[in-house]
């Protein structure tokens, strides 16, 4: 292989802000998708395990939809089908007049799909929290919102931290699919610089160092934010087994 | 204080209750007995919403069950359940497992609630304990958290349902006196228990049950010495003899 190694081309104007641009894409925009992501999930993992029969299948539905398609197929219907689909007008302003209309669709879709996935896992620790606390909880009065609020989340987040932590990585790593709407995220960026310098080693390493960064971060993070909530009434396994 | 008359209860084409009549006057402790799977649990449920029945009514301080005009979450408010496997929520201290209801329901301030609950957990012996969670307590003092619990809602009537069969003997016994105490300072009970001996000491009445029929609905002494049905008759010789 006759390949010319050049490391310092990584830190060479414009590459090192092309780099830089697409790490601040890549956080803001899973970041986002994880801020709405999360509270969808939780509603849509509360309307499956629900007492309300319109709400458990509104939530199947849902989960079903986002969940069995693939993302990138998805990343294609929110940008080029979605907006020839509704009204023509709100249709016009999606394809003319939406601000970062590539950010903005990516942003929805990553958020819609991993929400779906969400549910599943804190519908899992809801029903590992099972009916017994639910059932004292309604025997003393509280409502159906109300017991969600105070005793069934409460525990079901507590179950699943671990699985949350692998789903909040899942999101950045999914950012990365929307590159085919054209969402100049890191790993575009690193595909731009291939195309301009042939550089290709260099710049996917760079890109695999940062993915590697960030994933490490979240790690440390859901070990403090772990760490703090058994402090304060982490449940024991004698729960997680019952 | 409590009607119930002629319930049915089918879970699909299994009937678990069939023409299920009692009335339980104020301060009575009546202690609900029979085999395993008689329906003893299922009826208790009943009383407070925790499960449906599709025939008959139950009415709770004059208030009908099955009514759209009862608000069902006011009544269980102030009828209190202890389970048999504690069911405490977790992820909270024992003060907070008891102010949770009265706070959040009742709407009563933190400040009242705590000192309610400090008193509460005195009667039942466990002063020493407020700020623990339910995994550092044994099952017995669990199980007394869990009855300082309902009674913090200031209930008329409490429902047991096999308070100590998850319990090892010794513990059996720290649980029984506080009921014990508790029946004695007059409040109304509806006991599903094994504890013959609770049942001698102060019940005032024995409900019998097998295969979801009320077999004899008898006062204490008489059931003991001379029970009616054969059925009745082979449980007492089966239960006494060891």
């Amino acid at each position: 292989m006759n390949y010319h190694w050049h490391w310092s081309i990584l830190v060479e104007q414009p590459y090192l802000s092309w780099l830089a641009h697409g790490l601040a894409v890549t956080l803001t925009l899973s970041g986002l998708a994880w801020l709405i992501a999360l509270p969808l999930g939780t509603l849509i993992a509360v309307l499956r395990t629900g007492p309300w029969k319109i709400g458990r299948v509104i939530g199947a539905c849902y989960v079903r939809v986002f969940r069995n398609v693939p993302l990138i197929v998805q990343m294609f219907l929110w940008f080029f089908v979605f907006p020839e689909v509704v009204p023509k007008t709100f249709g016009f302003f999606l394809k003319r007049q939406l601000p970062f209309p590539e950010f903005t669709m990516g942003l929805l879709c990553l958020s819609f799909y991993s929400a779906s996935r969400l549910a599943e896992t804190i519908r899992s620790g809801l029903e590992t929290a099972g009916s017994g606390p639910k059932n004292a909880a309604l025997a003393s009065g509280l409502s159906y919102v109300k017991t969600y609020r105070f005793v069934l989340l409460p525990m079901a987040f507590r179950l699943v931290i671990p699985p949350l932590t692998s789903e909040f990585l899942a999101i950045f790593k999914n950012s990365s699919v929307a590159l085919a709407i054209g969402v100049l995220e890191i790993t575009a960026e690193s595909h731009q610089i291939e195309s301009f310098t042939f550089q290709g080693f260099e710049a996917f390493t760079a890109a695999t160092v940062l993915y590697a960064l960030i994933s490490l971060m979240c790690l440390i993070l859901a070990g403090l934010f772990k760490r703090y909530l058994s402090n304060a009434g982490g449940l024991g396994a004698e729960v997680a087994i019952k | 204080m409590i009607m119930i008359e002629a319930v049915d209860k089918w879970y699909g084409q299994l009937q678990v209750l069939s023409e299920c009549s009692a009335s339980i006057d104020q301060g009575e402790v009546v202690v609900v007995c029979g085999p395993s799977g008689s329906g003893k649990s299922t009826l208790i449920k009943c009383i407070n919403g925790l499960e449906e029945f599709q025939k008959g009514q139950i009415t709770v301080d004059r208030e009908p069950i099955k009514s759209a005009s009862t608000n069902i979450y006011k009544l269980r408010s102030k009828v209190g359940m202890v389970f048999q496997n504690f069911e405490l929520y977790p992820h909270l201290t024992s003060i907070e497992n008891i102010t949770l209801a009265p706070m959040k329901v009742l709407k009563r301030s933190r400040e009242e609630c705590v000192q309610r609950a400090r008193k509460l957990l005195q009667q039942v012996g466990l002063s020493a304990h407020g700020e623990k969670y339910p995994s550092q307590l044994s099952g017995g003092q669990q199980q007394r958290v869990a009855i300082a619990r309902s009674l913090a809602m200031d209930p008329i009537v409490m429902l047991f349902d096999e308070p100590t069969s998850a319990l090892d003997p010794e513990m059996i016994n720290e649980v029984l006196d506080v009921m014990v105490d508790l029946a004695k300072s007059g409040m109304t009970m509806v006991v599903v228990t094994h504890e013959m001996g609770f049942a001698q000491r102060v019940g005032s009445r024995v409900i019998f049950m097998d295969a979801g029929k009320i077999v004899e609905d008898r006062k204490c002494p008489d059931f003991f010495s001379n029970p009616n049905s054969d059925r009745a008759k082979a449980f007492l010789s089966k239960i006494v003899k060891h």
